[in-house]
């Protein structure tokens, strides 16, 4: 490897960007790749390498190449300091996520209810969207309330995070469906958000529900589903 | 070839940090990455290995079952610098004397950091 190809990756990995190593496995030729740079087989082979956080082998015109991921930390963002939020922070944050939560209710939004986590009392919209959900970004609103929760999931939706998830019945998603669907969002983009949210393994406390939470997070992270 | 990209208990980039520091201070480095795995094999594709000609070790691409051999071969890619790939298949049998126990499979790309 090129010494200043080594640099690069380490200043890509200082600066948070997300990039792959690209090495062709019969002579060695590099290239460090980053979303959109290459040509579409080698850009495709990128991107699943980012997405699935996997370095794999790949053949591309006769030559076998491995696509080795350097990816940025995961986030996750929680709408709603309620009381879901506090197991789900610390499960979340074990798993090595870097955690924020979100919520404008300032009663909620304490210090001493959510030690430890940065906590931002904006808009929800105006909170996510400062910090631009990429693909290495879980969101999930959990207050139930639609003036909180709706701008949150429009503003996730149009992003690229790779999980959105909303708490709330069947019947509560299908009316937050339908208000979606009346700013504008099609089928697809509301087939993104994972609700009833968390995996169906009959949580009821808060911790449980969290737990379920944050396993359907890492399946949908490490699975695709 | 599931499984995440796996590179430093330390931190992803720690064994690059640390090949890229020896380069730095004039030794011969060069580092082994984890290419493919069938079986059970310790450590996933984009593990990595940092070894210098004096034999000093960052990460690893196994268990320590096949870092010997890598090592062996690393010395080899320093003086030619022609990278190669080394393939440890291993039948349970065989699996003692090469180390890995398991009985997995393992593909390693090795290169000089020039």
């Amino acid at each position: 490897m090129d010494r200043g190809l080594l640099q690069q990756l380490l200043a890509d990995r200082a600066a948070g960007r997300a990039v792959v190593l690209a090495t062709a496995l019969d002579d060695g030729e590099q290239h460090l790749l980053h979303l959109g740079d290459a040509a579409s087989e080698m850009d495709t082979a990128c991107r699943t390498a980012l997405r699935f956080d996997r370095a794999d082998t790949h053949e591309i015109a006769g030559r076998r190449w491995l696509f080795n991921p350097y990816n940025p930390p995961l986030r996750l963002f929680v709408v709603g300091a309620v009381h879901i939020a506090q197991p789900l922070v610390a499960l979340a944050t074990q798993t090595g996520f870097a955690v924020t939560v979100i919520d404008p209710r300032r009663s909620f939004a304490t210090p001493e209810r959510f030690p430890d986590v940065d906590l931002e009392t904006a808009w929800p919209d105006e909170a996510l969207a400062a910090h631009v959900p990429d693909a290495r970004t879980a969101v999930v609103t959990l207050t139930h309330d639609p003036k909180l929760d709706d701008p949150a999931l429009a503003t996730a939706l149009r992003s690229e995070a790779f999980y959105i998830g909303s708490l709330g019945s069947r019947r509560t998603h299908a009316a937050r469906c339908e208000r979606l669907r009346g700013m504008g969002f099609g089928e697809s983009e509301l087939d993104r958000i994972h609700a009833p949210v968390g995996l169906a393994i009959g949580g009821r406390a808060p911790a449980e529900i969290a737990v379920s939470i944050i396993a359907e997070i890492i399946s949908v992270l490490r699975q695709g589903q | 070839m599931k499984g995440t990209a796996d590179h430093s208990p330390l931190g992803p980039d720690a064994v690059l940090e640390q090949a890229l520091a020896w380069r730095e201070a004039g030794k011969d480095v060069a580092l082994a990455t984890v290419v493919s795995t069938w079986g059970s094999a310790p450590r996933r594709p984009g593990a990595q290995l940092a070894v210098t000609r004096e034999g000093e070790m960052a990460g690893s691409v196994s268990g320590g079952c096949v870092e010997g051999a890598v090592i062996a071969e690393a010395r080899e890619i320093m003086a030619s610098g022609e990278p190669r790939v080394l393939e440890f298949g291993v039948t349970n049998d065989e699996a003692w004397e090469v180390g890995l126990a398991c009985g997995g499979t393992i593909e390693v790309y090795v290169e000089r950091i020039d």
